[in-house]
């Protein structure tokens, strides 16, 4: 739990993306304390997953800066690997190879040590599901373990990606449409997940155009280039 | 992260390369095959002289064998940045140009080394000396090797242009030419006689200076495809 921290842990400050010239988003400001969640809506076309990529430091962003406890990313962006758990809206499975062997790349075992020394926010990693049975089980998902993903189904597919997620054990939580293709049920499985995520401190930023389990998030809505930041 | 989690990452990369290979041969297959029909239609066009195909033999090896391994390079990295595992791999924290030579090493193992075992046999179908196989055998080796590093770096830069094959194929082939010229060369002073060490030795210093600098390209390269 964070323990009165005088810095949000994560700030966007006026971040603006251009692509050839033509403004993604523009302005786009907010912070988030620990445990807090950030809906992010608006139309196709505005933005959302562009931003998630900023985010996550896959992209850079033209102007403005993102601050993590007040230390700008672009300085540290491989320490910021480490804080981010990240589902694009591709799932990146390959057909041919089954869940585990998938999985197995993104399974860190042992990093939870030297990982609390490069990061303070106080995020709680050892109660978090850090095996593959484990967090396949969180997902609802472990009797597929040993099946190709191409027998899976779209929505299975979606948990597994959503299980890579789990394995990152990252404080901060990039989903782009987690809900896409999820039954009810496999959507309850999410929402413990997040719950029992910002409850251990995390943060979760999600895009999405369909109502996701996530009580009390921030929203921010991205409309284009006339995008305000919220109050 | 410490060494061993890259480590762990870099021959994981390397495994699920391999595996996924192992589960699509049909590249690998593509391009041995490939090997062995360009091979053969030579004798087939020149005529069947044996003192001509031993002439022409270095050459005719040593081309088909690069144009081969040429055929799956455009997959190498397009089928990750494609389907965004590249976004997951980038946010293991390994640097991508561990990525890239992680990469270059299973293009290596699933295309060069499968074509340098089957270069031997056809080597002696085209009247090769046997005393100079050995010679073959280790030019086509390092010429392999600096193809599957400057072919990555290639693959990693005309990700996304339009027509990529055909660009990665202009652009790879030039930079390769070196290795063709010692690689060849060094055949053809070893059956006429003359010293082939230099040739041999010139390959080796053209794969060290590839050895570094292509994956560093390479992983330039894959940062802006991420992008």
């Amino acid at each position: 739990m964070l323990t009165n921290a005088p810095l949000p842990i994560l700030k966007a400050d006026t971040l603006c993306v251009y692509r050839n010239e033509t403004p993604i988003f523009i302005n786009v400001s907010f912070t988030l304390n620990a445990g807090e969640a950030l809906l992010l809506t608006g139309p196709n076309g505005a933005g959302k997953s562009t931003l998630l990529r900023v985010l996550a430091g896959l992209r850079r962003p033209n102007s403005g800066c993102l601050f993590w406890q007040g230390k700008p990313i672009e300085l540290y962006t491989h320490a910021h690997t480490h804080r981010v758990a990240y589902l694009g809206h591709q799932d990146a499975l390959k057909p041919s190879l089954s869940v585990r062997e998938n999985l197995a790349l993104f399974v860190r075992p042992e990093h939870s040590a030297e990982y609390k020394k490069l990061d303070h926010s106080g995020y709680v990693t050892d109660s978090k599901p850090n095996t593959l049975e484990a967090a396949l089980t969180a997902m609802n998902i472990l009797p597929l373990v040993d099946k190709p993903a191409r027998m899976l189904s779209a929505g299975q597919k979606r948990r597994v990606a959503l299980t890579r997620v789990l394995l990152a054990q990252a404080p901060l939580w990039l989903l782009d449409e987690p809900s896409l293709g999820l039954d009810h049920m496999a959507i309850d499985f999410l929402g413990t997940a997040i719950a029992q995520h910002r409850a251990q401190g995390g943060l979760v930023i999600a895009a999405t155009h369909t109502p996701l389990p996530m009580p009390e998030a921030i929203q921010l809505s991205l409309l284009g280039t006339t995008n305000t930041p919220p109050s | 992260m410490n060494s061993s989690h890259l480590n762990i990452l870099f021959w994981g990369i390397v495994l699920r390369d391999l595996r996924l290979a192992l589960r699509h041969g049909a590249d690998t297959l593509g391009s041995v095959l490939f090997l062995c029909v360009t091979t053969t239609l030579f004798p087939l066009a020149l005529g069947p002289s044996p003192d001509l195909l031993r002439r022409m033999a270095p050459g005719i090896l040593w081309v088909c064998t690069l144009l081969a391994a040429l055929l799956p390079l455009e997959r190498l990295f397009g089928a990750d940045i494609d389907d965004g595992t590249l976004d997951h791999l980038l946010l293991t924290g390994i640097s991508p140009t561990l990525i890239a030579l992680a990469k270059m090493l299973t293009h290596w193992l699933t295309t060069g080394l499968p074509l340098l075992i089957l270069s031997g046999p056809l080597a002696l179908m085209l009247n090769l000396p046997m005393r100079v196989l050995p010679i073959l055998l280790i030019g086509l080796f390092l010429g392999s090797v600096i193809l599957s590093l400057i072919g990555g770096m290639g693959a990693c830069i005309v990700h996304g242009a339009r027509h990529s094959s055909m660009i990665l194929s202009l652009l790879t082939l030039p930079l390769i030419t070196p290795a063709l010229i010692f690689g060849a060369g060094s055949l053809d002073s070893a059956m006429t006689g003359l010293s082939w060490q230099a040739n041999i030795e010139l390959l080796g210093a053209f794969a060290a200076i590839a050895l570094p600098l292509c994956p560093l390209a390479a992983g330039a390269g894959l940062r802006i495809a991420a992008e």
